[in-house]
């Protein structure tokens, strides 16, 4: 093959470059851990498995089986406060033998800081990891959307279904490696099944009903609301 | 009108250059022609088509010069359905149910390549085609169409609605679906239309 030499770009595969760094110098790997790191370390000692700094994001790779009273203290020590839990998700790679990693993004609005926590799944055994609904409120549709796409249960969700795809999908879970991109079953079957759901069947009552919802807001604000404030113009 | 008095005599004569407020015709042209200029359309708007279809709406490009300016939000007062976007299998029996709540006479145009073949979401959750779950009348091409584009679909549109005969009576005909699979076509067809193009001929379809 013939043609215009292709630029070697400075990058890992020149063994004479530097290493890359971002345009505010933050290396690729080897940056200032976040404080979290060495704080979780100390109070949960083996359970932290290890600490990774990619791109200046810190990585905590935990036990699972302590998973949420690591996420709690997290949550709730005053030195931490992680607030915001801001994705769950996880990641399959194509390697069988490479472990199944569920990955929470967790952010402290008051510290500034962002701490990434992975929990590896081996292959073989079942996929399942501790749910943190009980601190975070905000997992519950995130988790359920993790749950539809990997088939990864989250033991402690109040209410583990599908999210994205309809409840009674019956072909696996889109985002692991070895459910085929077109899906399973013939395009046809695949339109019968979709078109025998009824489209109303879809919502339930309890999801909807407003009236019930408005029974568990903060006192304060169900105060506001039923005096018959505008909203802020 | 025709018509002129004349004092002291009660007759009616006839005078040609007053006769210019009424037509002879073919009542197929006079009821094709209204039903053309007057298309309500229902946008069943899902993604960037319909942003375009906004635009075709909107003032630049006036889709009320064709008689459309009433969206219509309802389907039981719509007459054309234009389907703006890629269709996923958990919406289908929306559209199918949108479409069957529209009187006859109705029309469809499939607005841009994801609706009139699934695109390049040729994946798990996406329909290959809008003329799997209901008949379609006007492709767009597109991705998305300019307005300019549906605008000529439309133009299309009118054409062959004003090209129909009432005597013809297969046209105004509800196609029922299939009780028991609830498909129009048969699936060897269904497979047929949704089967890969172009790049998406590369990937495998079978499980591991």
């Amino acid at each position: 093959m013939t043609g215009p030499a292709i630029p070697v770009l400075p990058g890992a595969a020149d063994a004479g470059a530097s290493p890359p760094v971002t345009p505010k110098g933050v290396p690729h790997r080897g940056g200032t851990p976040n404080p979290t790191a060495a704080a979780l370390s100390g109070k949960f000692g083996a359970a932290v498995h290890r600490v990774d700094v990619i791109w200046g994001e810190t990585t905590v790779t935990v036990d699972g089986a302590r998973l949420l009273e690591i996420v709690r203290w997290l949550h709730d020590d005053a030195s931490q406060r992680y607030d915001y839990l801001s994705d769950v998700t996880a990641v399959e790679f194509r390697d069988a033998d490479q472990p199944i990693e569920v990955v929470w993004h967790l952010r402290s609005l008051p510290f500034r800081r962002f701490v990434r926590v992975k929990v590896l799944l081996a292959r073989g055994a079942p996929l399942e990891v501790q749910s943190v609904w009980p601190v975070y409120k905000g997992a519950d549709w995130i988790e359920r959307e993790c749950y539809d796409m990997f088939g990864i249960v989250f033991r402690g969700h109040p209410d583990l279904r599908r999210i994205l795809m309809w409840e009674q999908y019956r072909e696996g879970f889109p985002l692991r490696k070895d459910f085929p991109l077109r899906g399973r079953f013939s395009r046809a079957e695949q339109l019968r099944q979709a078109l025998a759901a009824n489209p109303e069947a879809r919502y339930s009552m309890e999801e909807l009903t407003i009236a019930q919802a408005f029974e568990d807001l903060p006192g304060e604000m169900r105060e506001r609301l039923a005096g018959g404030e505008k909203t802020g113009e | 009108m025709g018509l002129k008095e004349r004092s002291g005599a009660s007759i009616t004569t006839y005078d040609p250059e007053g006769q210019e407020n009424w037509v002879t015709t073919k009542l197929d042209f006079a009821v094709n022609w209204s039903r053309a200029n007057s298309l309500w359309p229902m946008p069943f708007g899902t993604a960037c088509c319909a942003i375009e279809f906004m635009a075709t709406a909107a003032s630049r490009f006036d889709l009320a010069r064709f008689g459309m300016e009433r969206m219509s939000f309802s389907p039981r007062q719509a007459d054309l359905l234009i389907c703006a976007g890629r269709v996923p299998f958990k919406l289908a029996p929306v559209i199918r149910r949108i479409w069957q709540q529209m009187p006859q006479p109705k029309w469809c145009i499939s607005m841009g390549a994801c609706a009139s073949s699934g695109g390049m979401f040729d994946n798990y959750a996406v329909v290959q085609g809008i003329d799997t779950i209901i008949p379609v009348d006007v492709y767009v091409p597109g991705c998305p169409p300019r307005p300019e584009g549906l605008i000529y679909g439309i133009m299309m549109l009118q054409k062959k609605v004003m090209a129909e005969r009432m005597s013809d009576k297969r046209l105004r005909n509800e196609m029922e679906p299939d009780p028991e699979s609830g498909l129009y076509l048969t699936p060897p067809a269904i497979d047929e239309l949704s089967e890969p193009f172009g790049n998406s001929v590369n990937q495998t379809r079978s499980a591991t």
